[in-house]
Parts: C-alpha cells; sequence; structure tokens
C-alpha cells in the first residue's frame, strides 16, 4: 500500500518537475533566440560573422559602432532588467498573495523614480547617487506603505489600496519636479518615467548586471520559504520558517533589482505584474516558479522592443508595447478579482 | 512511535496588541494523550492555542518543551517536534494535493536538498492515513470543504511532529466528516501516541475524544481534567452562562451536555 501510494505521489510530483524543466527551457532558448535577433537587427543587418566578429574585439567600419554600441548594451539592459522585473514582480505577488501586489502597481517603482528624479533635476547628483537614492526611496516607500496600511489587523487588501494611493501622489510629486525643473535636465529625468531601451549605454549596465547576479540567488534560495509564506502567516511559522526576517530579506532584494533595473531602463510597463501569473500557467503552483517569472521577464521585454523597433513604420518605446499587452490584462483581473469580492 | 515530550506553560499573559486576552494560565499538556480546549465563543481558547505554538508572542510567563524555552529553540528545529495547524490556511491558488502535502516537509529539508525518499514516505504515509491518496494529483481547488479539511491535516502530518496542535479542526464541516476527521486524530494518537491539542467547539463530541480537558472563562483557565470532571452542570453554567442537565452519552458514556433554554422544555 505504501509502496504504491510513494509510487504513485513520486510520477506525479516528476511530471510536474519535468514540466519545469521544459518550460525553463524553451524560455531560455527564446531569450537567446530573442537576444541574437535585438544584435542582428536594425537599420542595416549585418551578417551574422561580421557580428560575432564585432563582439569579440574586432574593429569593423560601422559594423562595431552598431553592434557594440547601439546593440548590445541595449540587448543586455533589456535581459537583466526583464529578469529582474520578473523576479521582483513574481515575489510581492506570492509573498502577499494577491497578483496586484506589485511594485508598480502600488507605488514601489514610483517612489524609487520620485526620488531619481529629484536627485536629477533639483539636486543634480551623479549617476550613482541616483541609484542609491532611488534604492532607498524604494524601500522606503515599502516601509511607509506598510505603516499606513497596518491597522488593527494585517490586510493586503488595504495595503494595495494605500499603495495605489501613494503612487497617485508620488506621480503629482514626479510632474511637478518636472514643471519646475530645468529644461535640460528633462530629458535625463524622463527616462525614469517611462520605459525604453533607447540609449542604453555600456557604462550604465555594471550596477544592473552586478545588483541582478548578486541578489536573485539570493531571492531564488529562499525560493522555498517563499512558497510557505504563500500558505499564510501562521502555516508558515509553525512549519518553522522565520517570518519577518524571510520577508525583509525578500523586500529588500526585490526592492534593490528593481530600483536598479529602473534606472537603466525606466519603469517598463506591467513587466513586472504580468510576468509571474504567465510563469504559473506555463509551469503550474508546486514548484518555485521565480526563474521562469526572470525568463517570462526576459523574453517579454526582448520580444517587445524587437515588435516597438520593427513592427511598425515609426519606432516605439518597449514601454508602450509591454503597456498595450498588460492594460487589458490588468483590467480582466480586477473584473475576476471583483466579481470573487477578493478587492 | 511518538516521543514523549514535556510540554509547559507556566503563568502567561498573552493577546493582541494592548488587549490582554489570556490572563495567567499554567498548564501541562499531558504527553501522548488529546486534550482540547473549551470556552465560550471570545473566552481566549484560539489566542490560547495559537501562543503554546509560538505565533503569539506571550507578554510575560513563559513556554517550556522538555525545560526548554520554546522562544529559544531554532524554528526549524522546533518545527519537527510542535506542529500546528491553523484555523484558516491559505490555499495557494491551483497547487496540487501532494504538493501542498509535501510542503509539511519544509523542516526536514536542507536549503539546496531536493526531495529525499524519506520526504516521499512521509507524504504517502500521511495521505494514506488521510486516505487522500487517490486525490495526489488533483487540483486543490476541485476537493470538497471535508477532503480539503484531511490535505491540511496531512500536511500537518507530513511534518511528522510528536505534537500537534489543531484549532478547530472541525469547524464548517458536516457532522459525517466532524467524526471522521476526529476517528483520524484518535487513530493517530493510538496508532503512533501523537500529543494531540485541539480546540473544539462541540461540547459533546469533545468530551467523547477528549482524554484532557482545558476550560476557559474570559481568558483564565477554570477547570482542567478528564471529561467527565470538567463537564459538569455547575461547570457549564460558569463556562458558558448556560443552565444544561448532564446525562451521559449512550453511545461513549462520556458525559454529554443537553442544553435548557426557554422553550421546549417538559
Amino acid at each position: 500500500m505504501k509502496n504504491k501510494s510513494m509510487e504513485f505521489i513520486k510520477e506525479g510530483i516528476k511530471k510536474r518537475r519535468q514540466r519545469w524543466i521544459l518550460v525553463t527551457g524553451i524560455l531560455t532558448v527564446l531569450a537567446c533566440i530573442f537576444s541574437c535577433m535585438m544584435l542582428l537587427l536594425g537599420n542595416t543587418i549585418y551578417p551574422l560573422q561580421d557580428v560575432i566578429r564585432a563582439l569579440y574585439g574586432e574593429k569593423i567600419p560601422g559594423v562595431s559602432f552598431a553592434v557594440t554600441t547601439l546593440r548590445l548594451p541595449r540587448m543586455l539592459a533589456g535581459l537583466f532588467a526583464g529578469f529582474a522585473f520578473g523576479v521582483a514582480g513574481h515575489t510581492f505577488q506570492t509573498m502577499l498573495r494577491n497578483p496586484l501586489a506589485n511594485p508598480n502597481v502600488i507605488g514601489i517603482t514610483a517612489g524609487s523614480s520620485a526620488a531619481a528624479v529629484f536627485c536629477i533635476v533639483i539636486l543634480h547628483t551623479s549617476n550613482a547617487v541616483v541609484s542609491i537614492a532611488s534604492v532607498i526611496a524604494g524601500l522606503l516607500t515599502v516601509l511607509i506603505i506598510y505603516i499606513l496600511s497596518r491597522g488593527s489587523s494585517f490586510s493586503i487588501g488595504r495595503l494595495i489600496l494605500v499603495g495605489i494611493g501613494i503612487q497617485a501622489m508620488l506621480n503629482a510629486a514626479i510632474s511637478y519636479i518636472l514643471l519646475v525643473g530645468a529644461e535640460q535636465d528633462i530629458p535625463a529625468a524622463l527616462r525614469w518615467l517611462s520605459g525604453s531601451l533607447n540609449g542604453s549605454q555600456m557604462e550604465e549596465l555594471p550596477s544592473l548586471i552586478i545588483s541582478v547576479i548578486i541578489f536573485s540567488p539570493v531571492i531564488i534560495l529562499l525560493g522555498k520559504r517563499l512558497s510557505m509564506l504563500e500558505l499564510g502567516e501562521q502555516a508558515a511559522t509553525s512549519l518553522g520558517v522565520h517570518t519577518d526576517k524571510t520577508r525583509i530579506a525578500l523586500i529588500v532584494s526585490s526592492v534593490i533589482i528593481i530600483a536598479v533595473a529602473t534606472a537603466t531602463t525606466g519603469p517598463i510597463a506591467f513587466v513586472a505584474f504580468l510576468a509571474g501569473p504567465i510563469a504559473k500557467r506555463l509551469v503550474g503552483v508546486g514548484l518555485s516558479n521565480i526563474i521562469p517569472a526572470g525568463l517570462v521577464g526576459v523574453n517579454l521585454v526582448l520580444a517587445s522592443d524587437l515588435i516597438g523597433q520593427f513592427a511598425f513604420d515609426v519606432r516605439y518605446p518597449v514601454g508602450i508595447i509591454t503597456g498595450l499587452l498588460g492594460a487589458p490584462y490588468l483590467i480582466y483581473l480586477l473584473i475576476r478579482m471583483n466579481r470573487k469580492g477578493d478587492l | 512511535m511518538k516521543q514523549t515530550h514535556h510540554f509547559r506553560a507556566k503563568n502567561i499573559v498573552a493577546g493582541y496588541e494592548k488587549k490582554i486576552i489570556i490572563n495567567d494560565v499554567s498548564l501541562e499538556i499531558p504527553p501522548n494523550e488529546i486534550s482540547v480546549i473549551i470556552g465560550a465563543n471570545g473566552s481566549g481558547k484560539s489566542t490560547l492555542l495559537k501562543t503554546l505554538a509560538r505565533l503569539i508572542k506571550p507578554v510575560s510567563g513563559e513556554i517550556t518543551l522538555d525545560g526548554k524555552q520554546i522562544s529559544k529553540i531554532p524554528p526549524k528545529q522546533l518545527a519537527r517536534v510542535l506542529g500546528l495547524l491553523p484555523q484558516s490556511p491559505v490555499v495557494p491558488e491551483g497547487i496540487s494535493v501532494a504538493d501542498l502535502v509535501g510542503r509539511g516537509r519544509f523542516p526536514h529539508q536542507s536549503l539546496f536538498a531536493s526531495w529525499t525518499n524519506k520526504d516521499y514516505e512521509a507524504v504517502a504515509e500521511a495521505m494514506d492515513i488521510m486516505d487522500i491518496t487517490y486525490f495526489a494529483n488533483h487540483n486543490i481547488d476541485e476537493l470538497s470543504g471535508g477532503q480539503r479539511q484531511r490535505v491540511w491535516i496531512a500536511m500537518a502530518l507530513a511534518q511528522q511532529t510528536d505534537i500537534l496542535f489543531l484549532d478547530e479542526p472541525t469547524t464548517f464541516l458536516d457532522i459525517t466528516y466532524q467524526v471522521e476527521i476526529l476517528d483520524l486524530l484518535t487513530d493517530l494518537n493510538k496508532r503512533y501516541g501523537t500529543t494531540i491539542v485541539m480546540v473544539l467547539h462541540d461540547i459533546n463530541l469533545s468530551a467523547r475524544y477528549a482524554d484532557k480537558m482545558f476550560a476557559l472563562y474570559q481568558g483564565r483557565l477554570v477547570a482542567e481534567g478528564s471529561p467527565s470532571q470538567v463537564i459538569t452542570e455547575t461547570m457549564i453554567k460558569g463556562i458558558f452562562g448556560l443552565h444544561c442537565s448532564v446525562v451521559k452519552d449512550p453511545v461513549s458514556g462520556s458525559p454529554s451536555v443537553v442544553p435548557i433554554g426557554r422553550y421546549h422544555v417538559k
């Protein structure tokens, strides 16, 4: 009896694990294909061997500039920022057990943006200070939302509504800063308001790449604990999870990568919001979906940027395309949650 | 067979924010037996259980497991001895039954390792006991309330603790399922010697299944002992403010409360 049950259970779990591997594999292959397309496509399509030689540092007139100065940074920014948005968005959604509980929706990204715009337009600080300020502001926004929504007992619905309110206030603050700011500072500040891979530069990438390489593994290692948190505070505690410490570590890591990613590409609309639910659809719920969510983020950003660049007569920034994808899903989600009484 | 543990609470005061709900309660959980905490709504029984299970930090007093303060035992280590099934755990949408039960293995797993044979064994055993193996690969959303409750208990069983706390495990279930769940928990206690502590609403079922009862009134422990010691007409009047007649349960011989209201009294 017991052995038979064991085999039966093992079989199911193995099947779900195989699906995870298959989905992750396909997402990785897709990400590679999109990355290559980002390098190959452009105003001029260069032969593959020229692109490869240019990447290896050979100086080929025309090709080298287009590939290493324009296309490579654009591709890398999309790749790492997409991963960061996907991982951080999924972490918040899972931790708070609500797809709306997302850094973009509840104002964390807006907090980072407001601080960055303030530093650029009013204080005229260096890029490093802007990045640090945006991370700190993101964390402070979390803290403020948490304190304001605490009430007599913790409610996720209240937290989301408070977050949406905070976001509106922060956006108003950003608009005001832009209004009073000097004209020459505005282009740099606008970067923080809408997502675009245009003008990504090699020099901006190290901080993004390093923080993603350091903090995504932290989140991935905490993945098992994250799935325990999903069972609710009490169940997680009685299963031996230090819920407060785990939550703080997850929030800090997520806010850092999302703030740094936003500093590089701007808030690419809805990627953090869509990646988790799409990954969940593809993989299922039993296993940790952090890596698939990150990969879905990468694919969303790269594919949308390719569409934005080449599908129309006019070039659109990536945020417009992801916005077009994400907005209907947000509306669908709101309607569905309203019906279920989750809001 | 489960190990014997000494679980004691001494002078605990506990509550939420500034409101004191549990006032100076001291008790000792009898090892390898079934204990039931009873009391009226708002008497603090659930708060007491949560405090004992370290979900609420007591304001004062101490709770010890084998002489060690539970707040000083590393959480994962404690989770291998002491399990709790909360009153309303959250179901992750779309999870399969086996995956959910498998989460009970968390305190036994290391940071990196995936499932070992021992994990599979524990999950299979828990699911067999709760008779839900058939549903292993079903989505939990497809199950009925009674089946879901068996899944949650299976998750707590997969945790393989010597002591198991349950916060109203039979609430919202039909009478048939209530009896079924209590029978399964008794199986567990008889077969493995698992120490069970639960909060129950139904006094008569409590009296039938409990080895020991703890009665709370306004946050204080007002009675403890065997069902026949605790369930008396005066005690029920004191704890619940209810006039009643206590008779012998014709099936089990345990005391049974027959309430006396203002109507339908001969």
